[in-house]
């Protein structure tokens, strides 16, 4: 396989917290200058996940290999290509935006800090607040802030660990865009949420965690295809047609509406079923058919609910 | 690549983290009160509320008599912030952003401690000041104020790095501050502020053998020009809790965040 094109590799990584087992195995490879997006509810075991990764904690076992630098031999090499934008906005609230962006660049031995923190206070539109205390802004100018932080030392791989949790719907967009530039300016993006909206809106590559192990991964027409076409809706004009129908589809998975006389029939997707399920249906009185696509969200629940 | 592992580059780490905490002083109102007007109310209430009623002995000026024991107070108060600035800093975002980031490790602790050192020198020479218009008359040559500066500059440190501890382990800003009334009252239970003859028998038995009289007695006798047997005991005591308490800080410090 194409190893070198994998910035980030990990192979069976476990981790537990006294008896809790957090992690239990996680494999995963993340192609350079993706957005990948690890997706998991509360208590997933994420943070723990990008902890591990960012140096911050250490795993049990296993390997992770960040930029070809292994993160339990060398931790010093990996801190010098990554970069993490934490749960918590990691801004010194009583410096102001220069002089947080230029102790972060100080601290990561960059040359040109003065250009570079301008620079940055430009990009994510912080200049008419430059001079203020970072305690006074709000939480998408501390987001925005903060990302600027992480990028100052051109890192090649950057965290965000749950970068658009508590922001309005305004700031989260923002933050999409901010996102997809980083990822099309090469910086391989891992960034981990709870909403599967960001996950379908930015991710090339999407894995879910549940209950620390890697339950499925892909892209996300290739998760939504994992779980077949979805399901038809059937709506019936009148109650014999309906009951009728009822009769004929036994043994389908089925979902029934008696107030809309409808019925939601689980398939495959396959054009071979579709054109049973109306053969057998011949004859009842159809008003309309909507095919339904699985979503994101679909499969999803349906993963985990397993 | 290694670069981050030259001494320059480690220097420099130093003195963003130091050169961050300092910036701190100036944006935070309550450490710039402590800094300045801790002092200033220190000595007006000695001398002039307590000073007529406390009785010393002697002829001596009681303005004398007290500088010290306010020093001390003052030093030790101020480097016991260094534990709540800790605390906060390990409980936010921040302190995860440092780790994660390819700098110095000691360079966080030695910020806090550097910017309570330059904290402590603008503190202990706003006391002096207040101390010599209110009449204080030390008497010290050239060489007696620098081991006054040694022993001032070591306790200084030795309570940082003491609070420093404190910071680490407490599990709130709140808690983290308690530690500064240990520092503010430990002064009290010594010959600070009255003889010890004047104390009950359990008490002066512990105020006779607690570090802070004898860093009083030293620099008493450094103040009025006499020798004394306490200076070279004071260095090291100071001497000896700083090496103790920067030694644990940093194991805590490296538990805490390997």
């Amino acid at each position: 396989m194409q190893v070198e094109n994998n910035v980030i590799q990990i192979r069976g990584l476990k981790k537990s917290y006294k008896r809790m087992e957090v992690l239990k195995g996680v494999d995963l490879n993340i192609k350079k200058g993706s957005i990948f997006c690890l997706l998991g509810s509360n208590g997933a075991g994420k943070t723990t996940m990008v902890k591990i990764l960012a140096t911050l904690l250490k795993a049990d076992s296993g390997e992770v290999i960040l930029s070809g630098c292994d993160v339990k031999k060398s931790p010093e090499q990996v801190r010098s290509v990554i970069s993490l934008t934490g749960q918590y906005a990691a801004v010194d609230g009583l410096l102001t935006a220069r002089e947080n962006l230029r102790m972060v660049g100080r601290l990561n031995h960059i040359n040109d800090v003065k250009a570079k923190t301008d620079h940055l206070l430009r990009q994510f539109n912080l200049e008419y607040v430059a001079n203020r205390p970072v305690s006074t802004f709000s939480g998408g100018m501390r987001r925005r802030l903060d990302i600027a932080m992480s990028l100052i030392g051109n890192p090649e791989i950057i965290f965000l660990d749950e970068p658009t949790t508590g922001l309005d719907p305004q700031s989260r967009i923002e933050m999409w865009k901010i996102i997809r530039e980083m990822a099309a300016a090469g910086v391989t993006v891992f960034l981990t949420t709870q909403y599967i909206e960001e996950a379908e809106q930015l991710a090339n590559h999407i894995a879910v965690l549940h209950e620390g192990i890697i339950i499925t991964q892909g892209s996300a027409q290739e998760l939504k295809s994992k779980l077949a076409g979805g399901a038809v809706l059937l709506g019936f004009g009148d109650l014999s047609s309906y009951i009728t129908a009822q009769e004929t589809l036994n043994g389908y998975s089925c979902k029934i509406d008696d107030d809309t006389l409808t019925i939601e029939v689980a398939t495959d997707g396959s054009v071979k079923q579709m054109a049973n399920l109306l053969s057998i249906l011949n004859g009842t009185n159809i008003a309309f058919l909507e095919q339904k696509q699985a979503s994101l969200e679909d499969v999803f629940l349906t993963l985990v609910a397993n | 690549m290694n670069r981050q592992g030259s001494l320059r580059w480690k220097t420099n780490d130093h003195f963003v983290m130091a050169g961050r905490c300092i910036r701190h002083l100036t944006r935070n109102l309550d450490n710039l009160l402590i800094v300045i007007v801790l002092p200033i109310m220190m000595m007006l209430l000695f001398s002039s509320v307590f000073g007529g009623a406390i009785q010393i002995g002697g002829d001596e000026n009681y303005v004398n008599y007290i500088v010290p024991g306010i020093l001390l107070i003052c030093i030790g108060y101020s480097a016991s912030t260094t534990a709540v600035s800790i605390n906060m800093d390990m409980s936010q975002g921040i302190i995860d952003r440092f780790r994660s980031m390819p700098i110095a490790k000691s360079a966080f602790i030695t910020g806090h401690v550097i910017a309570s050192v330059f904290r402590n020198i603008v503190s202990t020479t706003v006391s002096v000041l207040a101390a010599l218009v209110l009449g204080f008359s030390p008497k010290a040559s050239f060489v007696e104020w620098l081991i006054i500066i040694l022993i001032l500059l070591l306790y200084a440190l030795a309570m940082t790095y003491l609070s420093t501890i404190f910071g680490l382990l407490a599990k709130t800003p709140e808690g983290a501050g308690a530690f500064g009334f240990v520092m503010l009252f430990l002064p009290y239970v010594s010959s600070a502020f009255v003889p010890l003859e004047t104390l009950p028998k359990a008490l002066r038995l512990f105020a006779e053998h607690q570090p802070i009289t004898i860093l009083i007695e030293a620099l008493r006798s450094l103040f009025a020009s006499t020798s004394s047997p306490f200076i070279f005991e004071a260095i090291i005591w100071c001497s000896g809790i700083l090496i103790v308490s920067a030694f644990i800080a940093g194991q805590i410090f490296k538990r805490k965040t390997v």
